[in-house]
């Protein structure tokens, strides 16, 4: 753990990474805060202007949204802002091993900083997103077939089951090289599967290559996903929990949990 | 220097933008030549960059490294027939300019200087004739409205892409002599848009007669200013002071004769104050924004939903996204402001397989309509980031020259904070008047008289905007946080009249205010006080700032980019004055402006409308009617459009649009949990059926209660704290010679406006807010055709408890199915006659007694948990709500329709009925004998079983098989229809 934080009542601190058009912050905060975490929501112009400090806090998140309206391309701006503006801030929070983690704007953004995967570790951007084969932005519940590999992912048993909201979601390798690493690194940590876990076109909503729907660092520490983990931390945002039967904690709860174990076991 | 970047997909990508035009193309233009369409986003840029700077621009900013190749100053178009370069014409918002100078400014580090534009080029192969390519830049590409198109054959480089806009040299304030002729006062009305009769023009002009001394003191004469008499105009509109619903009505009905003192008074709000005697959870009903209810001992709701008709009958896209985040602003400018969580859409089109030579010519086919105002709901709302939980989409011919978008949010606030209770605003002289988020510009420029005309040629193009919801979000970030720390005393967003409304009706509550125009922030120069005073340029709040935090409010707003303007104060002057550098420019008395508008008198005739009543036999293919009927526009799967709109952002939907086996099934009504700590629901539906209303406007309003009202029972909400809001949209009520059947419209609405009284006090449902929208009509052919009457009735219901929640699927097999509520030969407006080119005159009526009987019955059952599935009956009737449980839980039915209380013997008829107030249940046989019971004196009966062999089977009233397929090809019909 880093020695010169605090923790609030013990809790990690977590930020809930604002910007304009942000709109999944609230979601995200409470699952923060319901496994265990002090969650923050900060504006971005709070950490350019030195008003707070990145390095204050154990554990970053950049939640869904509409990051300056999408316009130019998904996540784009913002992630120049970052880069830009607030790259000693943020390198020094990965150097220190501290979990970041991007939900679908926010994984977007993280590609195109050339934070994941970064193979290379020279923080080039490696992949992107293109616009969703179908054309059109789309809400759907999917099945993720997981792999345990990154610090939130932990005890995950095989497959779980988030929404989608996103119209940019198709991921996109640079290159053969990066695609075939991706691969052998064990970095893809979700894939669109059907049900019984099958990975195939008809489970694939974005037309993603090989079904990529999130993938981690090589050190695991940083995640980025196109579902949404936050939309299901209780039951009842489940679709079909009139019909079946359930256990209270929804599948995205883990992922936060496990960010905040983490911090807790020590950095 | 000017720059232009140009970026485009490898040549070897997919471009889907590129794929999705040329489908259009083939499906909806019928050009099949076409090989390949590919896109080219284009960036026009004049200013002090360096060449270096703008080659990293390019590749920096403006494309994707991995998937996109770019070019400064050279094109990028190769091996093409055609180029189609679409731009917007000037001073229409470009939202992706504005995002891209803040993205250049945080690379180039310093401020971004210059202009900057966007467009798009459409790059196409094939053998396309010129007229062809004309008409897919005018039919998909370009909207005259707001955009510019370029059609080109070789490659081109412009060297100077931006125009720049002329100052017009008008005179800052004109004064408009009144002291003329009848007929010239209706000619003024008419040259400057006023949209004000004779006898309101007549009203203005005494009141100067009667202000010379006064007004001598501020050097204005007796003639009225420009900007005096625009802000009349907007207040005085139909669309803000809603003259036809509160005139005198003359109303005839056969030999009986009455007079009505205001239809609103008599039908709406008295209703409500009958039925607020028994419920004490209103809390700020008719006098906000928005209507506000108690949702639990800490939260407060708040409900609206506005019409965008006319912007979105000429420029869909536009129009609907400023529907919507217009509607957003109402719910911030509740009370002193509540928090956005769900939004409902409702829209009403012509149908859209509809032959382009049967769209009269200036009228957009459906198809694009629908498109447009879609994507419009989609970038309003997913970029806000608001759950659209709830909708409909019917399709009536009779829309065809104006389509309805109805769009409504819901919000919630904590009823106090610190210790200033939230619904209510409050504004003391000295309060500062601050105008927060975007600049204004001649956008939206009379929008509220323009919608209070008829459609026509001399449609005001400014009246079209674009909305820039990321504008609005990062606006509405700030003014929570503001709310929060006690800085304002009272919001009003800017719509409808611009600041002449928010201010003009802000200082009603300081009792005057003193604006000073000049410090107004605009987009460009040029604008003259009078459209400073009215544009509805978008994403604007006005709020009331207390004096000793405006500091801390304006540098709040500044730390997160968002503009804030002092623009003067509020007084207790009892006037309104508005100065444009130091001079007077308007001075008003607000109660003139607010109470001196004369009251119209409107006569209203009721003939009962006879239509043909249809005489044809049952068909002995019962199947496929039923599939016909699934099929068909108005009950066909929505799901195509649902899932392009968030309905889970916030993370509180617990009941989806789309439920059961497959997530696809058609939910009742949608639930929120808005509270992360409290197990209470929020459940919103819609009724409306413009079939009904071509009947009998007043079956229609009951059946929209009903429906409305059915639908959140159906989910489990208490039916004791249902809220509703009216909506009404109609033709042009007020007789004239050009409008020869007024005063039928005029009964119509009268009819309707009884009916949503009359159910509304006996289920004690108030009104908590509602809207009128007329002139909803278009010119074809020198002929007014107005729409069908529509009135929207949208409701709101608390669900005590979430784990109660049923949905519509069925769950089991082996599991009862009942049909609860009486069913009646009432076709007339049915699906099944419209199917068949009837309309009828059985309208289905509503039982109000009886049906109330039925919903509180549900509730016990509900709060029990006896219903495994509950689903209500409306379009398509009985068979369809029995088809739609049964494929959304994949699985079967047995059905024998021999024991349905019905007083018909037809097959068809029962099958088909829409008679209001029934439920298809179905029920896990253990608690048959307590379902049965809570039920007790009320219609119902055990018609079947749920079966596992997933066939969906009826039998008739001889017990012969009437219906049987499986439950795949039912809803594979189901879905076709709209799967685009």
């Amino acid at each position: 753990m880093a020695k010169d934080i605090k923790m609030v009542n013990k809790k990690p601190k977590a930020i809930v990474l604002l910007s304009a058009g942000t709109n999944c912050d609230y979601e995200t905060e409470y699952a923060l805060n319901l496994s265990g975490a002090e969650a923050e929501r900060v504006h971005i112009n709070d950490f350019i202007t030195k008003k707070k400090k990145l390095k204050d806090y154990h554990i970053l998140t950049i939640p869904g949204g509409f990051s300056f309206g999408d316009d130019i391309a998904a996540g784009k701006v913002l992630a120049n802002k970052i880069k830009f503006k607030l790259r000693d801030q943020i390198e020094s929070f990965v150097k220190d091993k501290k979990p970041i983690i991007g939900i679908c704007n926010g994984f977007q953004v993280l590609v195109k900083l050339g934070f994941l995967p970064d193979i290379t570790r020279n923080q080039k951007q490696e992949a992107t997103f293109a616009i969703n084969n179908t054309g059109r932005f789309e809400d759907r519940w999917v099945y993720l077939k997981t792999n345990t590999k990154c610090i939130f992912t932990n005890g995950i048993k095989g497959i779980i089951y988030l929404p989608i909201a996103h119209g940019e979601g198709r991921f996109i390798s640079k290159n053969q090289k990066i695609r075939e690493t991706l691969h052998r690194k064990n970095l893809i940590i979700f894939r669109y599967c059907d049900k019984n876990g099958n990975i195939n076109d008809e489970s694939n909503p974005n037309g993603s290559e090989n079904n990529i729907a999130g993938i981690c660092s090589l050190d695991g520490t940083i995640l980025g996903m196109m579902p949404h983990p936050e939309r299901h931390i209780i039951k009842f945002q489940h679709p079909r929990w009139t019909r079946e039967k359930l256990s209270f904690e929804g599948d995205g709860y883990l992922i936060f949990k496990n960010a905040v174990r983490y911090v807790e076991n020590g950095l | 220097m000017y720059y232009r970047i140009e970026v485009k997909y490898k040549d070897d990508l997919f471009d889907s933008l590129g794929k999705g035009v040329k489908r259009d193309i083939e499906e909806d233009l019928r050009i099949k030549n076409v090989e390949n369409v590919r896109t080219i986003e284009v960036y026009k840029i004049e200013s002090d960059i360096t060449p270096q700077e703008a080659n990293i621009l390019g590749k920096e900013l403006f494309s994707d490294p991995i998937i996109q190749k770019f070019s400064v100053n050279q094109p990028l178009a190769a091996d093409f027939s055609w180029i189609v370069e679409v731009g917007f014409k000037s001073g229409v918002t470009d939202n992706v300019a504005e995002t891209a100078k803040e993205g250049i400014a945080d690379i180039i580090r310093r401020k971004f200087r210059g202009s900057l534009s966007t467009a798009k080029q459409y790059v196409f192969k094939g053998n396309i004739s010129k007229n062809e390519i004309e008409l897919i830049s005018t039919r998909l590409l370009a909207n005259p409205i707001i955009e510019t198109h370029e059609i080109l054959n070789k490659r081109k480089i412009d060297k100077k892409g931006i125009i720049r806009k002329k100052v017009r040299t008008v005179p800052l304030v004109e004064e408009v002599e009144l002291d003329v002729g009848d007929e010239e006062l209706m000619r003024i009305s008419d040259f400057r848009l006023l949209s004000l009769n004779l006898e309101e023009m007549k009203r203005i002009r005494k009141y100067y007669k009667t202000r010379v001394n006064e007004r001598k003191r501020y050097r204005l004469g007796i003639k009225p200013t420009d900007v005096e008499l625009e802000m009349i105009a907007q207040t005085w509109s139909e669309h803000c002071k809603h003259k036809i619903f509160n005139a005198i009505v003359e109303y005839k009905e056969g030999n009986r004769k009455s007079r009505i003192n205001s239809l609103f008074d008599t039908y709406v709000k008295r209703a409500t104050e009958k039925i607020s005697k028994k419920k004490d959870w209103l809390v700020s009903i008719f006098k906000d924004n928005a209507g506000i209810v108690s949702f639990d001992n800490n939260f407060n709701i708040a409900f609206k939903v506005e019409t965008h008709n006319h912007p979105s009958a000429i420029e869909p896209y536009g129009g609907a996204i400023t529907g919507i985040v217009g509607v957003n602003r109402d719910i911030m400018g509740a009370g002193i402001g509540a928090n956005l969580i769900f939004n409902t859409d409702i829209f009403c089109f012509a149908p859209p397989d509809i032959d382009y030579k049967d769209v009269p010519e200036k009228i957009l086919h459906p198809k694009r309509i629908f498109k447009g105002v879609r994507r419009g709901v989609e970038h309003g709302g997913n970029k806000i980031g608001i759950p659209t939980i709830n909708g409909t989409i019917i399709f009536h011919k009779g829309y065809i020259g104006n389509p309805l978008v109805f769009c409504g949010t819901g919000g919630i606030m904590p009823k106090k904070i610190s210790r200033t209770d939230t619904s209510k605003k409050e504004v003391k002289p000295g309060d500062l008047i601050v105008m927060v988020g975007g600049r204004i510009g001649k956008d939206g420029i009379h929008g509220a008289t323009f919608s209070s005309r008829k459609l026509d040629e001399a449609t005001p193009v400014q009246a079209v905007q674009i909305g820039a919801p990321i504008v609005q979000k990062k606006m509405m970030d700030v003014l929570f946080e503001a709310r929060d720390r006690g800085y304002y005393r009272a919001i009003t967003d800017n719509g409808a009249g611009g600041l002449s409304s928010s201010v003009g009706e802000m200082a009603i509550l300081s009792n005057g205010c003193m604006v000073n125009l000049e410090k107004a922030p605009v987009k460009y120069p040029g604008l003259v006080p009078w459209e400073l005073w009215i544009s509805e340029a978008q994403e604007r709040m006005t709020v009331a700032v207390k004096p000793k935090f405006i500091n801390d409010f304006l540098k709040l707003c500044r730390n997160k980019d968002v503009e804030a303007t002092v623009l003067g104060k509020f007084t207790d002057s009892g006037k309104i004055h508005v100065k444009y550098k130091d001079k007077t420019v308007l001075y008003l008395d607000l109660e003139f402006v607010h109470k001196g508008l004369p009251t119209m008198v409107l006569k209203a005739d009721w003939k009962n409308p006879d239509y043909e009543e249809p005489n044809f036999k049952e068909s002995n293919n019962l199947t496929k009617e039923l599939l016909k009927v699934l099929s068909s526009y108005n009950v066909c799967s929505k799901e195509w459009i649902v899932r392009q709109y968030d309905h889970e952002v916030q993370g509180a939907t617990v009941l989806k649009p789309l439920v059961g086996i497959d997530n696809d099934g058609p939910g009742d009504a949608g639930v929120l949990k808005p509270i992360p700590s409290s197990n209470m629901g929020l459940a919103v539906s819609n009724g409306i059926n413009p079939n009904f209303g071509l009947i009998d406007p007043y079956w229609m309003a009951a059946s929209c209660i009903d429906e409305a009202v059915r639908n959140i029972v159906a989910v489990g909400g208490n039916f004791e704290k249902i809220s509703l809001l009216d909506n009404f949209c109609w033709g042009n009520p007020i007789h004239s010679k050009n409008n020869p059947d007024g005063d039928f419209k005029m009964a119509q609405l009268v009819r309707a406006a009884k009916g949503c009284y009359d159910i509304a006090v006996i289920y004690g449902t108030p009104y908590i807010s509602g809207k009128d929208s007329f002139h909803n009509e278009y010119d074809i052919e020198g002929k007014t055709v107005s729409i069908p009457p529509t009135l929207l009735i949208s409701a709101f219901g608390i669900i005590n408890n979430i784990e109660n929640i049923v949905s519509m699927d069925a769950k089991k097999q082996g599991d009862l199915v009942y049909i609860v509520g009486e069913t009646l030969n009432e076709m007339g407006g049915s699906q099944y006659y419209n199917l068949k080119g009837f309309i009828g005159n059985k309208v289905p009526k509503v039982n109000p007694a009886s049906a109330k009987k039925i919903y509180k019955a549900l509730n016990q059952i509900t709060e029990k948990k006896l219903a495994a599935s509950i689903h209500d009956c409306s379009d398509g009737g009985m068979a369809v709500a029995l088809a739609e449980t049964a494929f959304a839980g994949g699985l079967g039915m047995e059905i024998s329709i021999k024991n349905v209380p019905a007083d018909t013997k037809r097959n068809d008829f029962i099958l088909f009925s829409e008679s209001n107030s029934r439920f298809i249940v179905t029920v896990h046989p253990e608690n048959k004998d307590s379902f049965e019971k809570l039920l007790n004196g009320c219609v119902f009966s055990h018609i079947g079983y749920v079966t596992e062999d997933k066939i969906f089977v009826v039998r008739g009233i001889n017990g012969n098989i009437i219906i049987s397929e499986t439950i795949k090809t039912f809803k594979k019909a189901w879905q076709k229809t709209l799967k685009w």
